[in-house]
């Protein structure tokens, strides 16, 4: 009985915490507002089910609490039932599953017309490098890495030249252009994680890895580490900001290139 | 297909099975310590595996607490932190939930509800024990040797692990892989016991369909554990090769600090694969056995056939190989080539589908049923509660886009802790509060019990619940420092100061626990052989506690399944596995 | 991970194979009876099971190892090595342990005790051969100035032949055994059923090596992908 009325309370209190507490997702500044919908679908379907289930506990403990004199209900199983319960267990599976499939399709498939951006994460700071006036960005390797190239970019290579570099500062967009981001790491596993984009994916030292996504509001994001790279991990922070073109381009403009930093 | 004839008669013939050599125990050590009795075994088992959990709930703790309360204990630094996470991830999940689960529960039980004299190679089963306790020494050892235990989480993620900036790296990390090489060993010997003993000792009668839920769920999680952890055991032998031969299986190009290190080449996502390959298994290794056991107290303590055995049978062996083919959801952001997340998102999600039709079967036993709010059935509840919570939870993560903003929050650590920590937790102490009289002779006092369950139940469905919503914010896991978080509102670090109390208040709630186990081992009611009035063949032992060899002169014949409970026109509400078919019932079809 | 879900499917189809004969689709409340109709006596010895699923265990450890190298050896800097020559006549040795244990167990079938005797020894002398030759093996890499961290796929050659390696030193352990055994002229049976789990242990041994040359020297990789080139040449592929 006593625990019937628990099972009720911890339905209601959950469903309470979940509308009434002020702790949910950032407020979302990217083009991955699917990723939020899928959330929240996936929210509404496990909801009602977690309720039911619950729910229906509640209402068996209720109802079929021992008393004097009574029986269990003698009933091995009923296959219709069961074959009920599947289905109906898979069409909420489907429902869930397809809407992610498909903004996964987008997810993995960047842009033709995005712009590269590359981020190098090391021991415990982010760097960055936009390509230069020729639109690519140059090669680099972890045996480039020294203490007056620390970002291993490849001295041999023209198209690195104009590559510009930022190392330790702050990373600006343009609002509304599509962003590829291409991810390095020169020591061990980091992860570029920005909340407010919904995005991240790991950096691993000898391949580059990438996501992409549309900034579409300004502001100042902090950029989190999300995987564990060692005692700083933590305090692996750095900040990005989502600009007009115009100011974005001003910006741009005050970088120094790779070329200017190795002489 | 091998159909059971339905003629019913009165004398069976006494058991075919060939009589085993027990080999008997001379004196006291050989009976309480180097025993070869699988009984006294699952007891080593169980006691080192509380003993070790313990350490991982104090390390709980600490963690907690600088995570409620950030700069207020000082003597936690960064460095101890993560000692501190890795060192209470991998006792929970390996040294304590896989050992307690298959060493202990699986060696009391096998035997005895399959009608085995013991284990059919006790001399392996008894090193077993004594390898898996080497395997602790070595772990707690690493808490004092210079540099301290590993802080590389308990995945162990190449190349941060074996790297200068990571605790631990110079001895923690080695005892670690070497602890983990021995256990696997260890349990590989234990494991072997498990199955042969299924496939081979099981009394006359006994066919698998007669078996106990709990017996599936162990033998299945035996074997998915015999073939999922090689991988981990290749993992951390290649991870010491790299650390101490200077190899680079693991290790690509890298760069400390300015100077290049001599490795090249190798592959951390390799590692990955390899772990996770074994890990998520893992996660099923220890649900299995929780969903077989949970299985039977629901069905015992409502006095109900469980519902659908068919079904349950079918989907704890589905699950089980399905299983083998998710591994990657974990690595849906780890950079490994994006289009598997099609195919491990689907999967994933298939795997839901045989899990909830054992959370209906769960329900649909207690529906009809006559519940006995006993504290085995208090437990087994709330593990519904919190494995449905926690199973739905795993719906968000398993479907790879949600999963991209939530991989490596507290999203992901409210998760697990609701569906491998809190619900298996559960079922433990349910199966203890149920099997307790077995072992014993005795009842635990219920009181205790009583006040043991509510703290525990409510304190950690209060302590995770509220926590998938810190990481729903954006909280990294594994993050000594998050109150700083440029978005983290004031509020949350008052709700993780109140989980931080939470966790305070169930970890000492265990201390009743404790406290009951050891005062009712000489001071608990009289239990009698089966004071649940349970159908399975453990409580028909002719001794409580059973003695060596569990039957007495002659082994029991089964000629039932083991649900028979309330069946109409018999005489009690249930008929034990070993009684012959004097009552002939019509089930309904 | 195509080498480890390859062996898993074929342990899949064996243990479905097993379970379908089991009666899993009966309904086991319908049929209280009288036990005596489910004769459940075990055909084999529970060591022959356990070897079984033992053997099972090593074979998922090997087809990982194998699955690492594979994944491995796809990447952009994978250099070969040449397998040094001993590992020819090396195989040859653990070929005539296998058959020497073979011809053992046929020898004991007949309750040839003698002939046992011998061949286990026979047998013995050869896996030590093997594992000298091993050792010597490695002398040669290392001579050749192949270390163990000198190049990936030396570092996977020193790694598997090492695996390989242990559990043939755990082999020659029953072998002691069973010669004990025969020495000793402990009972036919016991004597029969140890010669015929080691006879099954080192025909394992024999083909887990046997899969790890054609690995390592590329034999495997170059099968498939011949394969591969037929399949999606004839357009299955
Ligand atoms: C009162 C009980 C427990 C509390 C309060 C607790 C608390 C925590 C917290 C706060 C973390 C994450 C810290 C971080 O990411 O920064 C953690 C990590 C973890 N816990 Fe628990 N835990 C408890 C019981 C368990 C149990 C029963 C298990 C068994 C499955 C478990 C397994 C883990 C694992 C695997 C990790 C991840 C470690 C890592 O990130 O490397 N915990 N625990
Ligand atoms: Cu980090
Ligand atoms: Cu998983």
């Amino acid at each position: 009985m006593f625990f019937a009325i628990v099972m009720v309370l911890i339905v209601v209190g959950s469903a309470a915490f979940h509308f009434l507490s002020p702790w949910w997702f950032t407020p979302l500044a990217s083009n991955w507002g699917y990723i939020d919908d899928t959330t929240v679908l996936t929210f509404a379907i496990t909801g009602v089910v977690f309720s039911a289930v619950v729910l229906f506990v509640a209402y068996c403990l209720w109802r079929f609490r021992h008393r004097e004199g009574q029986k269990a209900h003698y009933e091995p199983e009923n296959k219709r039932l069961e074959g009920w319960l599947t289905a109906l267990t898979a069409v909420g599976v489907i429902a869930m599953l397809t809407p992610g499939l498909f903004v996964w399709a987008t997810f993995v498939d960047v842009p033709d017309e995005a712009s590269s951006v590359e981020v190098i994460g090391q021991q415990w700071l982010w760097s960055y490098r936009l390509p230069g006036a020729d639109g690519t960005l140059g090669a680099a390797d972890n045996r480039l890495v020294g203490f007056d190239n620390t970002l291993g970019i490849s001295p041999e290579d023209p198209a690195g030249q104009d590559d510009l570099v930022i190392e330790g500062g702050e990373l600006l967009l343009p609002i509304d252009r599509p962003v590829r981001f291409l991810l390095r790491s020169v020591d061990v596993l980091h992860d570029f994680y920005v909340p407010e984009f919904r995005a991240k994916m790991d950096m691993i030292p000898g391949s580059v890895t990438y996501f992409w996504v549309t900034p579409t509001k300004t502001g100042t994001y902090e950029i989190l580490c999300a995987e564990l790279c060692g005692t700083g991990h933590s305090y692996m922070r750095g900040t990005v900001t989502v600009v007009t073109q115009e100011e974005y381009d001003e910006w741009l403009a005050g970088q120094m290139t790779f070329a200017d930093l190795s002489t | 297909m091998v159909d059971i004839p339905h003629e019913a008669s009165e004398s069976a013939p006494p058991a075919e099975i060939e009589e085993m050599e027990l080999p008997h125990a001379h004196g006291w050590w050989s009976t309480y310590v180097f025993s070869q009795d699988a009984k006294v075994i699952a007891v080593q088992y169980a006691a080192t595996a509380l003993a070790i959990g313990a350490v991982a709930l104090v390390l709980s703790w600490l963690i907690r607490m600088q995570l409620g309360f950030p700069g207020v204990f000082t003597f936690i630094d960064a460095e101890r932190y993560y000692q501190f996470i890795t060192m209470h991830g991998m006792i929970m999940v390996v040294y304590l939930l896989t050992a307690l689960f298959l060493g202990g529960f699986g060696n009391y039980l096998i035997p005895l509800m399959v009608g085995a004299r013991d284990m059919v190679f006790p001399y392996a089963n008894m090193l077993s024990y004594w390898i898996y306790l080497l395997a602790v020494i070595v772990l707690v050892a690493s808490f004092f040797v210079p540099g301290g235990p590993t802080g590389a989480g308990w995945t162990l993620y190449p190349p941060q692990a074996i790297l200068s900036n990571t605790p631990g790296q110079q001895g923690g990390i080695v005892l670690m892989l070497v602890s983990l090489i021995l256990f696997i060993a260890g349990f590989t010997m234990g494991g072997l016991n498990y199955t042969v003993t299924v496939l081979q000792a099981r009394t006359r009668g006994m066919t698998l369909m007669r078996m106990p839920l709990t017996v599936w769920g162990i033998f299945v999680a035996t074997i998915m554990a015999l073939l999922a952890f090689p991988a981990l055991f290749v993992a951390a032998v290649m991870m010491l090769f790299d650390k101490l031969l200077g190899t680079s299986f693991f290790m690509p190009t890298l760069v400390e600090f300015g100077e290049q290190m001599s490795y090249g080449g190798g592959s951390p996502i390799l590692f990955q694969h390899l772990f996770w390959f074994f890990g998520h298994p893992e996660v099923y290794i220890v649900a299995l056995p929780a969903f077989g056991i949970v299985s039977d107290l629901i069905s015992t303590h409502a006095r109900r056939n469980i519902f659908g055995y068919r079904m349950m049978v079918w989907a704890i062996v589905i699950i089980g190989a399905l299983s083998f083919i998710v591994w990657a959801h974990h690595m849906y952001v780890s950079g490994m080539n994006p289009y598997f997340g099609f195919f491990f998102a689907t999967t994933t999600l298939i795997i839901a589908v045989p899990t909830a039709i054992k959370v209906y079967n769960w329900v649909l036993t207690l529906w009809r049923g006559d519940i006995h709010f006993t504290p085995p059935m208090l437990f087994a509840l709330a593990f519904i509660v919190t494995f449905v919570n926690g199973g739905l939870s795993g719906l968000f993560l398993g479907n790879v886009v949600v999963d991209v903003p939530l991989s490596d929050t507290m999203f992901v650590v409210a998760h697990f802790h609701m569906v491998m920590g809190v619900a298996p937790i559960l079922v433990i102490f349910g199966a203890i509060y149920h099997w307790y009289p077995k072992v014993t002779g005795r009842m635990l006092d219920d009181t205790m019990a009583k006040f043991h369950f509510w703290v525990t139940f409510l304190g950690a469905y209060l302590i995770f619940f509220p926590m998938h919503y810190i990481g729903l914010m954006g909280a990294p896991r594994r993050y000594f420092e998050s109150s700083d978080i440029m978005f983290m509102p004031e509020s949350a670090i008052g709700l993780n100061a109140f989980i931080s109390i939470m966790a305070f208040i169930v970890g000492f709630a265990q201390i009743v626990f404790v406290f009951n186990l050891l005062w009712s081992w000489k001071h608990g009611k009289d239990a009698g052989s089966n004071p649940w009035r349970a159908t399975s063949l453990e409580w028909q032992t002719p001794q409580t506690p059973p003695g060596h060899g569990n039957w007495g002169k002659e082994l029991p014949v089964v000629y039932r399944w083991a649900y028979d409970y309330s069946v109409p026109g018999a005489a009690e509400d249930f008929i034990p596995q070993n009684q012959p078919a004097t009552v002939t019932h019509e089930a309904p079809a | 991970m195509s080498a480890i879900l390859v062996f898993l499917a074929v342990l899949a189809l064996a243990a479905g194979w097993w379970l379908a004969r089991q009666g899993l689709m009966v309904k086991p409340w319908l049929h209280a009876d009288a036990a005596g109709a489910i004769a459940h006596a075990p055909r084999q010895p529970a060591a022959q099971i356990g070897l079984g699923v033992f053997l099972a265990v090593v074979g998922s450890l090997f087809a990982l190892l194998i699955s690492a190298y594979v994944l491995r050896a796809e990447m952009g800097d994978w250099q070969a090595v040449a397998l040094p020559a001993i590992v020819w006549p090396n195989t040859l040795c653990l070929l005539i342990a296998s058959l020497a244990l073979e011809w053992a167990r046929v020898g004991i079938t007949q309750d040839d005790l003698a002939r046992a005797r011998t061949s286990v020894l026979v047998a013995s002398a050869a896996a030590l051969a093997f594992l000298a030759g091993q050792l010597f093996a490695w002398r040669l890499l290392a001579a050749g100035g192949y270390f163990v961290n000198s190049n990936p796929a030396v570092s996977f050659f020193y790694l598997m032949t090492a695996a390989h390696g242990l559990h043939v030193i755990g082999g020659m352990f029953a072998l002691a055994r069973t010669f004990e055994r025969i020495w000793n002229g402990d009972k036919t049976q016991r004597i029969r059923l140890s010669v015929e789990l080691a006879a099954t242990y080192w025909l394992f041994m024999l083909f887990v090596w046997v899969i790890l040359l054609l690995v390592l020297s590329g034999w495997a990789g170059e099968f498939l992908s011949i394969c591969g080139q037929i399949l999606s040449g004839s357009g299955i592929g």
